[in-house]
């Protein structure tokens, strides 16, 4: 999107986690200590504040959470590319573990299947409901970041749940 | 009510403090000064409207996003020698907390009384939604999951979570958009409201979208101004110039799991007044359905609803009946920021609902009802357009402040003698 990338060297969590992007896998931190895996990257474990961690491969699929559909930019780079959807996604690993309504959730836009940022068409498409898998788009360098697409080989539901006026 | 009250004894400096001050400039786009001389013109008619000299005043504390000017430049710009003085960062929901810091240094002989100001031009220099702050530096490793995405404005942060409310609950557009329209009404008896036109449920629907489910209508104005209440001990108030809003019970900064991550735990349609409402109401005293008028922040028409949903004033998921029922309109049951609030007087961070909220309590709002010979307002009771906003009776009060869906605040009030 134009805009330059500098995750600082001090920064490893954040290092690590695009990297493996960059390597086409989508790794999440797992605890050493309490085997939960966590997202975004964070310095210990949210459940039992361990440093020990681990960087567990997932496969990439899951569910459309919640979402949001941007119609007016605030960032110049987004402008073309109204509108845009805001995905959270929820990983179909580690689902309401350790508690209900817990999960593995990662904030990406929806994208096509080659990375680039969704047409109108497949926006209105996509729902609360809809199956997504990872598709990873090149920051330069050895780093990529992960975009979500909507899974054409897996069992979609008949209507996702979409905002009630288009 | 799931916990248990107990209103038998003072608890936790129930009672023993007070708002005995409001002050506020205009609420404007375009002030043409800066934040220096609007937080000087808010402290000093706070600290006028309590009654006191500026040498009573002895206490001092802002918030901000680095975008206002700090306390010991408004200090010492009014000649004020403070005995205590800190600036925080932070914006929506630091009010109340703020209050409850002021009650601590006071209570731990600091200094006497405190005065907390927000002084911000919102609109001509730091927009919080509208110019994508800081949008052209590098992207960090946190900034991709955020910026990265086009994810920036308080409202693309927050749509999660009011989505996930409707999906969840089946909450419908047009209740949610009743919220503007009822603060509007309220906005329209308001002389001092930026935007003081009513609109309709029609109006926010068909107003452009700007993220879903959020129309240009379901999002607060932007404007420059600055704002200051004055707190201290309730045993001092008598000195003050009016009745004092006495302190109940405060919450600050309350959180849920997970705080800047909290959508990583669920669900995520439930907001931090979830959590702040276990302190808020044992602490107080009273319940939800003790309050007479709400300040229920919003940034948002889907701020107001989540919290006052969260607090207990409806069962979990009935947050859009409640609030397109009319209860909270002059002259229902229990009004909400009979003010405009920040969708229709000015955006302050939280602090207007306060001062709001202080002087219904006082009986004496400040609406265009005809005074009397001695000065006295005559407030009329009658709501429709350009008139009375003055609830009648009031007694008790309920501020609720919103930071993120992860994290809020909230205070009770009640009439002093």
């Amino acid at each position: 999107m134009g805009m330059p990338v500098l995750i600082d060297d001090l920064d490893q969590d954040n290092q690590s986690f695009y990297r493996f992007c960059g390597q086409n896998e989508l790794r999440v931190q797992e605890c050493r200590a309490c085997h939960l895996k966590r997202l975004p990257p964070t310095s210990a474990c949210p459940f039992c504040s361990s440093e020990e961690m681990e960087w567990s491969l997932v496969e990439g699929k899951g569910v459309v959470y919640s979402y949001g559909e941007v119609h007016h930019a605030i960032q110049g780079a987004f402008k073309p590319h109204l509108p845009y959807h805001l995905l959270l996604v929820e990983l179909d690993e580690q689902k309401d573990v350790p508690k209900p309504y817990d999960g593995l959730r990662l904030q990406g836009n929806l994208a096509e299947a080659d990375g680039g940022l969704a047409k109108v068409e497949t926006i209105k498409r996509v729902g609360i409901g809809t199956r997504v898998k990872v598709v990873f788009k090149r920051l330069g360098g050895e780093l990529a970041m992960p975009l979500w697409t909507i899974d054409e080989d897996s069992v979609q539901p008949e209507n996702p749940w979409r905002y009630p006026i288009e | 009510m799931t916990q248990e009250i107990d209103s038998s004894t003072e608890k936790y400096l129930r009672g023993k403090y007070a708002v005995v001050g409001v002050g506020e400039t205009g609420y404007t786009r375009g002030s043409g000064v800066t934040t220096r001389v609007l937080g000087t013109r808010a402290v000093r008619a706070a600290v006028q409207d309590a009654g006191l000299d500026m040498s009573q005043v002895d206490g001092m504390l802002s918030y901000s996003f680095n975008d206002s000017t700090p306390s010991p430049v408004i200090a010492g710009d009014l000649g004020m020698r403070l005995n205590f003085h800190m600036d925080v960062y932070g914006g929506g929901s630091s009010i109340e907390a703020l209050v409850g810091i002021a009650i601590g240094v006071i209570e731990a002989g600091m200094c006497k009384t405190v005065v907390i100001y927000r002084a911000m031009n919102g609109f001509s220099q730091v927009r919080i939604g509208g110019t994508g702050r800081g949008g052209r530096s590098a992207l960090s490793g946190d900034g991709l999951f955020t910026r990265g995405i086009g994810l920036m404005s308080a409202g693309q942060m927050f749509c999660h979570t009011f989505m996930r409310h409707m999906y969840d609950y089946g909450t419908k557009p047009e209740q949610v958009a009743s919220v503007k329209s009822i603060h509007s009404e309220h906005a329209s008896n308001n002389p001092k409201a930026f935007y003081q036109n009513r609109v309709s449920v029609e109006d926010v629907l068909s107003s452009r979208m700007i993220v879903k489910p959020l129309h240009l209508l379901d999002c607060c104005v932007e404007t420059d101004n600055g704002t200051a209440i004055v707190v201290t001990r309730t045993d001092r108030a008598k000195d003050c110039r009016h009745v004092p809003a006495v302190i109940q019970s405060v919450v600050g900064r309350c959180m849920k799991p997970r705080s800047d991550m909290h959508y990583q735990s669920g669900p995520i349609s439930t907001v931090a007044g979830h959590y702040a409402k276990e302190l808020l109401w044992p602490n107080a005293g009273v319940g939800p359905e003790d309050i007479d008028a709400t300040g229920s922040y919003d940034a948002f028409t889907f701020t107001t609803m989540l919290q006052l949903e969260d607090y207990g004033f409806c069962k979990k998921g009935e947050g859009g009946d409640y609030v397109s029922s009319g209860i909270m309109r002059l002259g229902g049951e229990r009004p909400n920021n009979t003010s405009g609030g920040h969708l229709c007087e000015g955006y302050t961070h939280g602090i207007n609902m306060v001062i709001e909220n202080v002087r219904q309590l006082r009986h004496d709002i400040d609406d265009s009802c005809p005074r009397d010979a001695d000065g006295v307002v005559q407030h009329t009771f009658d709501y429709s357009e350009g008139g009375c906003r003055q609830i009648k009776n009031v007694e008790l009060t309920a501020n609720l402040g919103w930071g993120t869906p992860g994290m809020g605040s909230a205070m009770v009030m009640a009439r002093g003698a």
